[in-house]
């Protein structure tokens, strides 16, 4: 009956329990779901279970065997897969070279063969992809494929997925659903972690909810209502942030993007003829589905990108095409869209919150330790980063690393401040936290620039909305006026409003 | 001119033997990963022990072999430092040139200390094929590594890693260590392997110099070319065949540049400048390929799961 079961399992990193004791039951044929704040230990059970992390102690049965687990190698021999948070990818290999590595025998390596029979693994189990496409110029959702069907192809029938709808658009996660719902057809188990509780509820069966390591309850997804369930993982059952309206009779704008425009990776235009201004004490929300530009207009803003044509303006000044520590010197914040690319990760996190202005904690030359260990210890403390000044930076959670790059980007009190999907991933009691201190920087006086997938938040936190179409503004509304319905159709591009 | 000319093709696959052989060895390590530095030193002890073993063995052939195995044993030694400790590749590979330079040194002290010659063997001779045919006779009278390696290695390395598992394995893990792991391969033992093969080949490399070319070890025998080989792989772009052509670019100026020595021109600048010619000529190529490389995504990063 139960295809997997995890008993009494416990994992420690240094004196860190991450999982306490942790029972798990995994029904065949099931979609599980795995729930709890950033750091809850969802991640570290899964990798105990693929085999890449050790537990302390505690016992796995696999099919009502006991099992030992020391690599993927032994998890994939008892038909466990997983989809890891990051993908475990290889972006210059063919989509077949990636899903066969490592799971074939033969000495030579016969590329006609193996797309063909990718191919037809690929049409097998319903997952639209090309065998022969590099990984690297794939989309999110279709490397998230490519890593689905590698599981698939080693007749994987317990599939583990980590966040596999963090990155997803809104189509791809419904592709996503549909390709889950009919392998469950086929009698596939599947573990799917989230932070998204609407996605839980719509497609899992039941439910266990961790919190700080330890199992607070399994539930039958049908008999809880959403409130329900955020209370079991953070123990309280209230949320959301609440925006003070503020009466701005005499706007001053700080940010001014006018007739902005830039090329993509592959030299298309993306960026086209954007123009809009953010004044001081005033959210302005980007939306729009992903990849309609959002994030080049980011990267362009913050001088990652360079623009072919069209102005940055901050109070006036133009700081078009200046590099990136300029700008920060101009007072502009940037809160970076990737947490792995906006820090050094093998670095620790007071390093990381110093990173950026060395030369302030620099001495006839020297570095000002003592100095640098204050200042970290403030902003550690201020922003309740759940973390030693001296952690690897890598090992934290994904709330506290997004804890971090806050911290770093609001101790400047900047003018203005980009915030290109600044709670992606994050679980509900950091999302708010992250919302709150953007109001906070708002209230302060601050230019925020919010560039979110996230409708509902961008709804919750911005006073006027711009809607992102295949590069252009194709309108732009004050929060008073918005509706998801109106949003909606300007996101499709099916209507145009100025 | 034509005989110039026909004497500089022959003498620009001899020279570029040992270098190429070094870089394709440096080619392996790098697509796993691992930023081999210790060329330079496993090249001048393959030199070493090679002479030595086929000296007192009495057999090219098993000197040879002696270096081949010296030059993986030390390429498994950089994979305990870099792979199995996780200590800094620059810091290992560096580590064990200064230390094959000194352990080589005080071999040769223990040897042959006191001789003011360096000491010689009879080499490895040319092969000799269509000796009287004016053009090609020259061209292919090549010593026997010099076929295998332009022959046999730099194709083999190619088909390596573009046409089987192994190599696939190996690119994978230059690239995104977790993905191979992830996929249920020892990332360790991928890294080791190539790392071993790589070894090898730097050896035979340092070997060639002293067992075909001169018959004779001396101090100098290596001077640099271990660092050449790994400027090659990056004007290479670590693919194999692209690596074999910038050896021949090297190896050809190096030939060129000996010949303009050895005609005496009364040119006004000191010959020294002819010296560097190859290098100059390295380092524009480096220039000029170096902006668009696509170095493997985890080379110098090691690998740890927890
Ligand atoms: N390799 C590691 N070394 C040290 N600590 C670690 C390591 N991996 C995880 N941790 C710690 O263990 C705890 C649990 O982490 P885990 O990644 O399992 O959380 P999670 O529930 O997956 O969170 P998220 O929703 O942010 O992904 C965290 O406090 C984290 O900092
Ligand atoms: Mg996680």
């Amino acid at each position: 009956m139960f295809i997997v079961e995890m008993q009494s399992i416990t994992k420690r990193f240094g004196d860190l329990l991450a999982n306490d004791h942790v029972n798990f039951e995994l029904r065949k044929g099931e979609i599980h779901a795995l729930l709890g704040e950033n750091g809850a230990g969802k991640t570290t059970l899964m990798r105990v279970l693929y085999g890449l992390y050790h537990p302390d102690s505690g016992v796995i049965k696999v099919k009502d065997r006991p099992v030992v687990i020391h690599s993927p190698k032994d998890a994939i021999q008892l038909g466990i897969g997983m989809v890891t948070q990051h993908f475990a990818l290889v972006p210059p290999l063919t989509v077949a070279e990636n899903v066969v590595l490592g799971y074939q025998n033969s000495f030579v390596l016969n590329q006609a063969q193996i797309e063909e029979s990718v191919a037809e693994a690929a049409r097998r189990f319903g997952v639209e992809i090309n065998p022969k496409a590099i990984v690297r110029h794939l989309s999110v959702g279709q490397r998230q494929r490519v890593e689905i069907l590698k599981a698939l192809y080693r007749n994987a029938e317990i599939l583990i997925l980590d966040e596999p709808t963090a990155v997803l658009i809104p189509q791809e996660v419904e592709a996503l659903f549909e390709t889950l719902n009919h392998l469950k057809q086929e009698g596939l188990s599947v573990v799917f972690i989230s932070h998204k509780l609407h996605e839980v509820t719509q497609i899992t069966d039941r439910i266990t909810v961790l919190r700080d390591g330890r199992v607070v309850g399994t539930v039958n997804t049908t008999e809880v209502t959403q409130k329900e369930v955020a209370a079991m993982m953070v123990g309280r059952e209230t949320f959301g942030v609440s925006r003070i309206d503020t009466d701005t009779s005499d706007p001053k704008p700080v940010l001014e993007i006018i007739d902005l425009c830039a090329n993509d990776d592959k030299n298309l235009p993306v960026l086209k003829n954007i123009s809009f201004a953010v004044s001081e004490g005033e959210i302005l929300g980007i939306a729009g589905v992903g990849g309609n530009g959002q994030k080049e207009l980011a990267e362009t803003i913050c001088g990652v990108r360079r623009p072919t044509a069209g102005k940055v303006l901050v109070e006036g000044q133009d700081v078009t095409g200046k590099s990136p520590s300029d700008l920060t010197r101009a007072g502009l914040g940037r809160i970076p869209e990737d947490r792995h690319e906006g820090m050094v990760i093998h670095l620790t996190v007071t390093e990381n919150l110093v990173l950026e202005h060395l030369d302030e904690f620099t001495r006839n030359g020297m570095l000002d330790h003592k100095a640098i260990r204050q200042y970290a210890d403030d902003l550690i403390q201020k922003f309740q980063i759940k973390a030693k000044p001296n952690d690897i930076t890598r090992t934290l959670s994904g709330g506290n690393m997004q804890k971090v790059l806050l911290a770093r980007v609001l101790a400047r009190n900047p003018k203005v401040i980009i915030a290109p999907q600044p709670t992606r991933g994050l679980d509900i009691g950091a999302t708010d936290y992250v919302r709150q201190q953007l109001l906070e920087q708002r209230q302060r006086g601050a230019a925020i620039l919010l560039i979110s997938e996230d409708l509902d938040e961008i709804l919750a936190l911005s006073d006027r909305i711009a809607v992102m179409y295949e590069g252009e503004i194709v309108g732009t509304l004050p929060a008073s006026e918005a509706t998801p319905e109106r949003l909606g159709l300007l996101m499709s591009g099916a209507v145009k409003e100025h | 001119m034509e005989v110039f000319i026909v004497n500089l093709i022959a003498a620009t696959f001899r020279v570029s033997t040992p270098i190429v052989l070094a870089a394709i060895g440096e080619t392996y390590s790098e697509r796993a990963g691992i930023l081999n530095l210790g060329i330079e030193g496993i090249m001048y002890f393959g030199a070493f022990v090679g002479f030595l073993i086929a000296d007192k063995s009495g057999s090219l052939w098993v000197g040879l072999l002696f270096a081949i195995l010296a030059g993986v044993l030390f390429g498994l030694l950089m994979g305990f430092f870099t792979v199995t400790l996780g200590v800094n590749q620059h810091v290992s590979g560096l580590g064990i040139t200064l230390l094959l330079s000194g352990l080589t040194l005080f071999m040769f002290r223990l040897f042959y200390g006191g001789r003011s010659t360096p000491p010689s063997i009879p080499s490895f001779q040319v092969i000799k094929v269509l000796p009287d045919n004016p053009i090609l006779g020259p061209i292919l009278s090549q010593y026997w590594l010099t076929y295998v390696t332009f022959l046999v290695i730099v194709p083999l390395a190619w088909w390596i890693l573009y046409r089987t598992n192994f190599g696939l394995k190996i690119r994978s893990v230059g690239e995104n260590p977790e993905a191979v792991d992830a996929a249920g391969v020892s990332v360790p033992a991928i890294r080791y392997a190539a790392l071993g093969i790589g070894g090898g080949l730097m050896a035979a490399g340092g070997a060639f110099l002293s067992l075909f070319q001169l018959g004779a070890f001396t101090h100098g025998i290596i001077s640099g070319r271990g660092w050449v080989a790994i400027a090659i792989v990056i004007f290479g772009n670590w693919q194999p065949i692209r690596v074999m052509l910038g050896g021949l670019i090297f190896g050809g100026t190096f030939a060129l540049q000996l010949r303009l020595q050895a005609m005496g021109l009364q040119l006004p600048v000191p010959y020294e400048t002819f010296l560097a010619l190859p290098y100059i000529v390295t380092i524009i190529a480096l220039v000029i390929a170096g902006r668009n490389a696509s170095y493997p995504a985890a080379l110098l990063k090691p690998y740890r799961r927890e």
